[in-house]
């Protein structure tokens, strides 16, 4: 099996706080790290590489230093890695990043390509169909569980609001995970000599042959006008005394509200 | 927009690598330099000593002559599961009522998979037409057909606004939708306006988990496309007496490269939908004991609540991870949300902090839940939900 995981260096956005002096985002010591979800994704190719054979290549666009995601994937069980990285790509939105990957995945070649979700400082969860879009191959969102793979072949449990789809799909295909799917490993000892001697290929718009009208900030059809600071509610409200008075007082207060 | 340093005043002093929260500064050839990463966020503006890092406003695309005036109308999609339309549907007609108002433009559903009398109810629930097709291969959700269906007819009748419910479902195909049309998706959007000026779609939404927000345009593509909450937009209003066009559009030549085999519901006393609960009880570490959640049982049900948990709950099995609010679970905004023994740790808080009233009870009276809460309550959950769940009993007459 030929597998690709998308993945992303994103900020860690628990510790991302708002300046409310200037409006803007604060990140003294916000460290970076993979997309919570996109490890769920890398599990998943590693272990059907580990079951069936064949080779897991992890797959970002990013700067120059998304190399250390790349090799923070390696030591968790990825065997090459691919970086894209350049100017060409500034200010793309999710229709000329997927644009961008696809055209990337299409040189490697893949059976099975694993993405996180969504990541967690856009939170669109696009990325990933959109690239199946490019493709022209299948995908579905939202993996669970993969029930049997085989090859040419794909049965896996898709997770829907109140419940869950048994769906299958033809190979290749996109597949989109949850953190129910799996436990991410740890790095291994092997992984961490691995990753420090993988040597990253780097893809720029030439050797992917792009479509320069369809890269970075020129090929995205969706532009930010603006990035305001989110109205905080007033009327917070501490209730005190004791459990009689306090629950007496919050009754009041939702009578007010009409909500009972 | 976008930002960009001038070499000419940049002293190479580094401040701004520090501001992004991106990564997106690097020093080149001795001044900064603004690569890929860069998310528009104006961080490093407020930082630079020299003032050498500029906003730029963008020059009208030239590469794209598509005439935007050709495309008219609001569209819809209104998801079905089970062969009933979601309520979001109806969140969406609301909203999408008012812009159509404001464009002087008609208000169209699209339904996959439904029979007529569900297209009937969008009607009444404020659209003019319906696009409507009955063939059975659209009853169970493939992207493939939906979205192979949807960007034909998008071609076909050209509208100029097409929203759908960020739902598994919609979150899932209409992104193939938007990739083959090329034009811009804009995701989970909390607010929707037309531009004055220009009649774009200016569209609103969180990022950074709801730390910022951000306004998106797709000013040189048509459709402008986004998927909208559910529970943020007003229902329309519901009229038996509108009337309407069924518009009946044929499922030929449409194939599926996925099948679903089957659909499992996961029935349980707890399992309601949590992002259509008008109110959710939500429990976390402070419960103590998987016992605590049949107590947060109780007090939904004189509520007519869902469940929720925080991370660390479902970590201890207490509760199926379904049920988990946060980052790396569900984003709920209901009208009530009860976080009961929850400490309200961010990657909680993002994912709850848009409800409209929080209630928040904790022993701690530290614990960060409180700076987002309309109501504290420091004290013992255990003293005061049983008070809770008798009161309320008493005023709803139960």
């Amino acid at each position: 099996m030929k597998i690709i995981v998308c993945i992303k260096q994103v900020p860690d956005t628990a510790e991302v706080r708002i300046n409310p002096e200037t409006n803007t985002l604060v990140r003294e010591g916000v460290p970076s790290i993979i997309n919570p979800f996109d490890l769920h994704a890398l599990e998943a190719g590693v272990l059907i590489k580990e079951t069936m054979g064949g080779k897991v290549t992890v797959l970002t666009m990013g700067p120059p230093q998304a190399e250390n995601a790349l090799r923070e994937a390696v030591s968790m069980g990825a065997d090459e890695a691919v970086l894209l990285s350049d100017r060409a790509f500034a200010g793309s939105d999710t229709w000329a990043t997927a644009y961008t990957l696809a055209a990337a995945i299409k040189k490697i070649g893949a059976d099975i390509i694993f993405c996180g979700k969504q990541a967690i400082d856009g939170d669109t969860a696009q990325v990933g169909p959109e690239t199946a879009e490019f493709l022209n191959i299948p995908h579905i969102a939202y993996v669970r569980k993969i029930e049997e793979v085989k090859e040419g072949y794909i049965r896996v449990q898709r997770l829907m609001d109140d419940g869950y789809d048994i769906v299958e799909s033809s190979l290749p295909v996109l597949l989109t995970v949850v953190k129910e799917l799996n436990v991410p490993r740890l790095p291994s000892l092997k992984g961490k000599m691995a990753a420090k001697k993988t040597v990253i290929t780097k893809m720029g718009p030439s050797e992917i042959e792009a479509d320069e009208n369809s890269l970075g900030l020129n090929g995205s059809p969706t532009k930010v006008k603006n990035i305001f600071a989110p109205q905080s509610k007033s009327g917070r409200m501490m209730i005190d005394g004791a459990p009689e008075e306090q629950v007496s007082v919050l009754i009041e207060e939702l009578r007010g509200l009409k909500c009972i | 927009m976008y930002i960009i340093v001038k070499p000419d005043k940049c002293s190479g002093c580094e401040t701004c690598i520090a501001s992004c929260p991106y990564d997106a500064i690097s020093i080149s050839s001795g001044v900064a330099f603004i690569n890929e990463y860069c998310q528009l966020c104006k961080a490093c503006l407020a930082v630079c000593p020299e003032n050498a890092i500029v906003e730029i406003e963008d020059t009208p695309s030239s590469t794209h002559t598509l005439p935007l005036t050709d495309f008219k109308g609001v569209w819809v999609f209104a998801e079905q599961r089970g062969g009933k339309t979601a309520s979001v549907s109806h969140e969406l007609l609301g909203i999408g009522r008012k812009l159509s108002s404001e464009l002087q433009t008609d208000l169209s559903a699209v339904l996959f998979g439904a029979g007529d009398s569900e297209a009937d109810e969008l009607i009444k629930w404020g659209a003019d037409k319906v696009y409507l097709c009955t063939d059975t291969i659209l009853a169970d959700f493939n992207d493939d057909t939906y979205s192979g269906l949807l960007s034909k007819l998008i071609s076909e009748y050209k509208p100029a606004i097409v929203l759908a419910g960020a739902t598994p479902v919609s979150r899932s195909f209409i992104p193939r939708v938007a990739a083959k049309l090329k034009t811009g998706l804009t995701a989970d959007c909390t607010s929707l306006e037309i531009d004055k000026k220009t009649k774009n779609l200016l569209q609103i939404r969180p990022a950074f988990g709801g730390n910022i927000m951000a306004a998106i345009l797709c000013p040189d593509y048509r459709p402008q496309m986004a998927t909208v909450r559910p529970r943020v937009m007003k229902k329309g209003e519901y009229d038996t007496g509108r009337t309407g066009e069924i518009i009946h559009v044929s499922a030929d030549n449409l194939i599926s490269r996925t099948k679903v085999l089957d659909t499992i519901k996961e029935v349980s006393e707890l399992t309601v939908n949590l992002h259509e609960a008008d109110v959710i009880v939500a429990g976390g570490r402070g419960l103590g004991d998987v016992k605590g959640f049949k107590l947060l049982e109780e007090l939904a049900a004189v509520m007519g609540g869902a469940i929720g948990a925080s991370r660390a709950a479902v970590d201890e099995g207490w509760i199926p991870y379904s049920h988990q609010v946060g980052q790396t679970g569900k984003t709920v905004c209901p009208k009530i949300y009860f976080a009961c023994g929850i400490s309200g740790a961010v990657q909680h808080l993002v994912g709850m902090q848009s409800s409209d009233i929080i209630i928040a009870i904790n022993k701690n009276p530290e614990a960060p839940i409180f700076s987002v809460a309309t109501y504290g309550i420091v004290g013992d959950l255990y003293k005061i939900l049983p008070l809770l769940i008798k009161k309320i009993k008493e005023a709803k007459g139960l």
